[in-house]
């Protein structure tokens, strides 16, 4: 019997494949169907405390060897976003709620409501690489991350993840003030900020010109951070980037992650990537000779 | 890719039809995401399928259809597709009921089924007169062509669904075709006496392929994937069908 469980701090996961923020994660029936398409848990979209639009269209882009997005945070906000929380969890299933804030009084806010709606785990989005006062505005500050981890786990009782950007000149002091803060664990990475321009028209394609990339082209980004991390320090870390295959998810596991998330990659293989990797990665397993992955965790270093 | 308008055909004093170089396999109900440079990006059907010509035809309602209706030939736009499922034209007896706009998505459908010798029926429904659309185009194919307007300017006094409710009880069709206001869509699959349907769906879409999540209803089914176009099946069990669509924060927004 091939075990592929895994945890996360004190988060027990069946299989270690989580949806990542942002995609498919609007509402409860698209949750419920993916963690039916086998995920062990979803991240919700990133909530913030009011609801946005995000920016106008053209939005996404599929490149040749990934995809360019700037959604810019849309989201219903916390209150109407209850909702959907509530209905996932009345299915059954493990799900992280995503917040953005833009101070620790705002990421506060959010967590408590997110506990009480009954998420299992917080994912703070220190990361979002296009919207202005959020995300990586506010996650390249060494300070205010450690302030704002600190704040929100002494304010609610669930673990609590902090997500960052590759786009970091110092990954590891950003590192150190998340474990400073006593955060449950770190995810790594969130798309990376990139451009594409239009040669017929001579303009960037998405209405706010600068973006975050997805998919194959960056998961050597974040399988380096995720090294750089666990070789420094030993908080669990979930890895997320270009995760397409049993392989793409093994590398990140021997790079040090517990678990991965994964995002794009349905635009690659379907809903049911989820499964199709877990299959990937039992074969993988038996094939080696491996009965457990937490035996894969990290042997890379 | 970014293409340039070829020809602008006048529909109506609010709806334009232009015509572009894509040269691609298309199927009548599947969409296009055309980007109005500097303003929005925005789904939008096919409404005339050749093999290296194709058009869309819309009616200004929003900020990206007012700036898109300014365009004039020789004017680019960019054109991201095909998307989605489209129709499912099979063999037999179709009835087409449009409403609105929604006739413009059906057009192409009227007329692959045309071509394959399939006998139509065509309901256009509009508000008044003016509003009235591809009325020539579809008396063309062949079809038999009804018209309704809520104010009784032409044709049939009522709704679309009014007049298919008397069609069907006096005449068999093997299966109903339809796009339109959500809300006559759902009556239609109410009176539809068990007849094979599929309906076109429109959601708030931003990224057309399958990803961000906006469009999709019921359990995870994504209109810019799984649809635009699903069947009486699907639609059974998609419980916000004709009750709400999200806006672009998500939010739920109801039909009245």
């Amino acid at each position: 019997m091939i075990d592929i469980s895994t945890n996360i701090a004190s988060l027990k996961l069946e299989n270690p494949t989580i949806l990542a923020s942002g995609i498919l994660d609007e509402t409860a029936g698209s949750m419920i169907s993916i963690l039916e398409n086998g995920a062990a848990a979803v991240v919700t979209k990133s909530i913030g405390l009011k609801p946005r639009k995000g920016y106008p269209n053209p939005t996404i882009i599929e490149l040749e060897y990934g995809i360019l997005n700037a959604m810019g945070l849309p989201n219903p906000g916390i209150k109407e976003y209850r909702e959907e929380i509530i209905e996932v969890k009345r299915n059954g299933g493990i799900i992280i709620g995503s917040i953005f804030g833009s101070t620790p009084e705002e990421f506060i806010s959010l967590a408590e409501k997110m506990e009480s709606y009954g998420v299992n785990a917080l994912e703070l989005n220190l990361s979002c690489p296009h919207a202005s006062g959020y995300g990586l505005e506010v996650g390249q500050d060494r300070k205010l991350v450690k302030t704002i981890v600190e704040e929100v786990k002494n304010s609610v009782h669930i673990p609590v993840f902090a997500k960052i950007s590759s786009n970091l000149s110092d990954i590891s002091s950003i590192a150190k003030a998340i474990i400073d803060g006593d955060a449950d664990g770190i995810v790594a990475i969130n798309t990376v900020k990139a451009m594409t321009i239009d040669l017929e028209l001579q303009k960037p394609i998405l209405s706010n010109k600068i973006g975050g990339y997805s998919g194959r082209a960056i998961k050597p980004i974040g399988v380096r951070c995720v090294y750089e991390i666990t070789e420094e320090y030993s908080i669990p870390v979930i890895g997320v980037g270009g995760i397409v295959s049993g392989e793409d998810a093994l590398e990140y596991i021997m790079a040090g992650a517990s678990a991965v998330e994964i995002g794009s990659g349905i635009y690659y293989r379907g809903v049911d990537i989820f499964k199709k990797i877990c299959r990937e990665i039992e074969s993988w397993m038996e094939l080696h000779n491996y009965r457990n992955i937490k035996d894969l965790i990290g042997v890379a270093h | 890719m970014v293409t340039t308008i070829q020809e602008v055909y006048l529909e109506n004093k609010d709806t334009k039809t232009f015509l572009f170089r894509y040269p691609v396999k298309i199927k009548p109900g599947q969409f296009f995401m055309i980007w109005i440079p500097d303003v929005d990006e925005i789904p939008l059907s096919c409404s005339y399928i050749d093999d290296t010509i194709k058009g869309i035809t819309f009616r200004r309602i929003g900020d990206a259809t007012k700036k898109l209706f300014e365009l004039e030939i020789g004017d680019k736009i960019g054109v991201r597709g095909p998307y989605g499922n489209g129709f499912n034209i099979e063999d037999g007896k179709i009835l087409f009921i449009g409403g609105g706009t929604g006739i413009i998505t059906l057009t192409p459908a009227v007329e692959e089924a045309r071509n394959k010798g399939i006998d139509t029926t065509v309901i256009i429904g509009v508000k008044t007169e003016e509003e009235l659309i591809f009325e020539e185009r579809l008396k063309e194919t062949g079809s038999k062509i009804y018209i309704t307007t809520d104010d009784g300017s032409k044709g049939y006094k009522g709704f679309a669904s009014d007049l298919a409710y008397k069609l069907l009880s006096r005449e068999k069709f093997s299966s109903i075709i339809t796009c339109g206001p959500e809300l006559m869509m759902k009556k239609i699959m109410d009176i539809r006496n068990d007849i094979p349907m599929q309906a076109s769906l429109e959601r708030y879409m931003k990224c057309g392929i399958g990803l961000c999540g906006h469009c999709v209803i019921g359990k995870g089914l994504r209109v810019c994937i799984d649809g635009p176009v699903f069947n009486h099946q699907k639609l059974e069990h998609i419980k916000d069908f004709g009750l709400y669509r999200r806006d672009a924060s998500g939010r739920k927004i109801f039909f009245k």
